[in-house]
């Protein structure tokens, strides 16, 4: 057990290693950086001036261990275009992200869940049929256009929930159930497919015999049983939520990283495009891990296999 | 057997073929729905200036601001323009045909590439194992653990918009699953008799590696392709959303979802309508490439 953490963990780091160097000298690629920082009427003298500040007039391996260095100790430089620390943009928005994730986590498993149950359950009936559709359209319509959709029916139309922005947990209603939409179909999947085989087992039908009475026998001895499959797809999807959530934040205005991700993409803000790339993937490769070694220690087959 | 056999031989005549032939292909259990949707993309796709009834870039401001105030379905519909115009006046139905167009063409020539290249890898990879094949397996680990619309998102940072480096970054995600896939086969392959024969008989790798085990996973391809092009098509469409994509002002389905967005309560259908085909195509596709795993190689459902 203790072999598979580390080694688990040395290829994290590993992976995270390769990422910040390909968005390190990627980002080289986009532009010079004292350029975006300089004005009209800076001269040639101030512009090598600047080059040096910065640190430019250093081979490229210098200037990444250099940004290493600085990213170990919470600096990862300005940004050009808001001209003040990253660090402080990025924890401004951080929160944000996290609690749309958490909301629509929360969402997808209070409806997901109870969904496939009764799929499961009325299995081959037009509610499975009606679930099954259901799962398919999760699946396959672009989030962004639902996003629209919803804003459209319930914030232009109907007038009963605001369109973007955050604030009270009005706003968290649309934004979170179009975030959970593709996760929650994958839930009711999940629990449709583990309540069958539950119910299909020995013990089960053993308390059916017994002469228990069905709700017993689905809540108590079947529905325990089928959550553990549930519960680690849980903890993978959340980091996929994570991510998942740059196109909704765009849609709802969210004040979250995706957002900020995508505006220093447009802007050409390099310092910001790097860190926001970096923190979503360490979130993502950290999560993945720590849902790895969880369920690793769950089911032994993964350790040795 | 040996007393239903003579019967069977009888019924099974000269004349019959054709029956026989067609009762064959009713016993694939073809997604008839999804074949029908599918062709009418790539007849749109192919035509598109044949069906296209304007330019779908044409501006015709005229018509487009008579729509600027609230205006209702009614109103717009003309025999002239069958879905209507958008801001601009350009012809909605015209910039849906194109709009198939750009999101084929984008999703088959990035997967070509990344189906190229990942069988490659895939089929290097397991053809000569060692530590190269365990390096190339933990990147394609990396690259398929990472969440797809970031990775896309990284390369659009780095190499701009437009259509190019879209399709350079929908090669980068997808690439890796063909060359895992590939590679689990050929490992199997590898151990078969005709492969060791082979190598006995001292026929070099590279000819080994396309002329005997290229041909058996070609069907595995095949089905990998089937099962990512809902997914390309949903990150085209994305990225092109985002306004990281296909450059503004072409007639790609994200792009008009992002357009209509401003004026949902006037004109909603500028939204609904490329919306709806993105959701009608993946749904289709998805369908499509689950029959298609079913039917050539069932063993693949767990994957």
């Amino acid at each position: 057990m203790q072999r598979f953490i580390l080694i688990r963990v040395v290829q994290s780091v590993f992976t995270l290693l390769v990422l910040s160097a390909v968005v390190f000298f990627g980002a080289e690629q986009t532009g010079d950086l004292a350029l975006v920082l300089s004005t009209a009427d800076t001269t040639q003298a101030e512009l090598e001036e600047l080059r040096v500040k910065l640190g430019l007039d250093k081979p490229a391996y210098q200037r990444y261990l250099n940004y290493l260095g600085n990213l170990f100790q919470g600096d990862l430089g300005n940004s050009g275009v808001k001209r003040r620390p990253v660090i402080d943009m990025l924890l401004e928005r951080l929160p944000a992200t996290l609690q749309l994730a958490g909301a629509g986590l929360l969402v997808a498993m209070v409806l997901g869940i109870p969904l496939g149950i009764i799929a499961a359950i009325k299995r081959d009936t037009i509610v499975d049929k009606f679930a099954k559709v259901f799962a398919i359209v999760g699946m396959s319509a672009p989030q962004f256009w639902i996003a629209i959709m919803l804003i459209m029916l319930f914030a232009a139309y109907w007038k009963i929930l605001p369109a973007f922005g955050k604030g009270g947990i009005d706003h968290y209603i649309l934004p979170a159930f179009t975030i959970s939409l593709f996760i929650m179909a994958g839930f009711m999947r999940l629990t449709r497919s583990s309540m069958l085989e539950v119910l299909d087992s020995e013990f089960v039908k053993f308390a059916r015999v017994k002469g228990l009475n069905e709700r017993l026998v689905i809540y108590k001895h079947a529905l325990k049983n089928a959550l553990i499959p549930i519960l680690t797809f849980g903890g993978v999807s959340f980091a996929g939520l994570l991510n998942g959530s740059i196109v909704i934040e765009v849609v709802f205005a969210w004040p979250g990283l995706g957002r900020l991700m995508l505006d220093s993409i447009r802007e050409r803000d390099t310092q910001v495009i790097m860190a926001t790339i970096l923190t979503s993937g360490l979130l993502y490769i950290v999560l993945a891990t720590i849902v790895d070694i969880l369920y690793a220690y769950v089911d032994p087959r993964i350790r040795f296999g | 057997m040996a007393t239903a056999s003579p019967e069977t031989t009888i019924t099974v005549g000269r004349a019959s073929r054709m029956s026989s032939v067609w009762r064959q292909t009713m016993a694939l259990k073809l997604p008839w729905i999804p074949i029908v949707v599918l062709m009418v993309l790539v007849i749109c796709a192919i035509f598109a200036p044949l069906l296209a009834p304007y330019d779908p870039k044409e501006i015709d401001v005229l018509k487009g601001v008579q729509r600027t105030g609230p205006v209702y379905v009614s109103e717009t519909y003309s025999s002239e323009n069958l879905l209507g115009v958008d801001m601009l006046g350009r012809d909605m139905l015209s910039r849906l045909i194109y709009g198939a167009r750009i999101s084929a063409f984008i999703s088959l020539v990035s997967l070509g590439f990344g189906a190229a290249v990942g069988t490659a890898v895939g089929i290097m990879s397991g053809y000569f194992g060692g530590k190269t094949d365990a390096f190339i397996m933990r990147v394609c680990d990396a690259v398929m653990g990472f969440p797809t619309i970031l990775l896309a998102l990284i390369i659009v940072a780095i190499l701009g918009a437009g259509i190019l480096n879209v399709i350079i970054a929908i090669m980068a995600t997808v690439w890796a699953r063909f060359a895992r896939q590939i590679r689990g086969e050929v490992l199997t392959l590898k151990e078969r008799d005709f492969v060791v024969m082979a190598v006995v008989a001292g026929v070099p790798s590279h000819t080994i590696m396309l002329r005997h085990i290229f041909p058996n996973v070609v069907n595995t391809v095949l089905i990998v392709v089937s099962l990512l092009v809902g997914q390309t098509i949903l990150l085209e469409a994305s990225l092109s959303f985002l306004g990281v994509g296909v450059p503004p002002g072409e007639p790609a389905w994200g792009i008009m979802v992002s357009e209509g967005r401003n004026n949902l309560i006037n004109v909603w259908w500028l939204s609904l309508l490329p919306g709806l085909a993105i959701t009608i195509v993946v749904i289709a596709m998805n369908l499509f490439g689950d029959w298609l795993r079913d039917t050539l190689d069932p063993k693949l459902r767990r994957t």
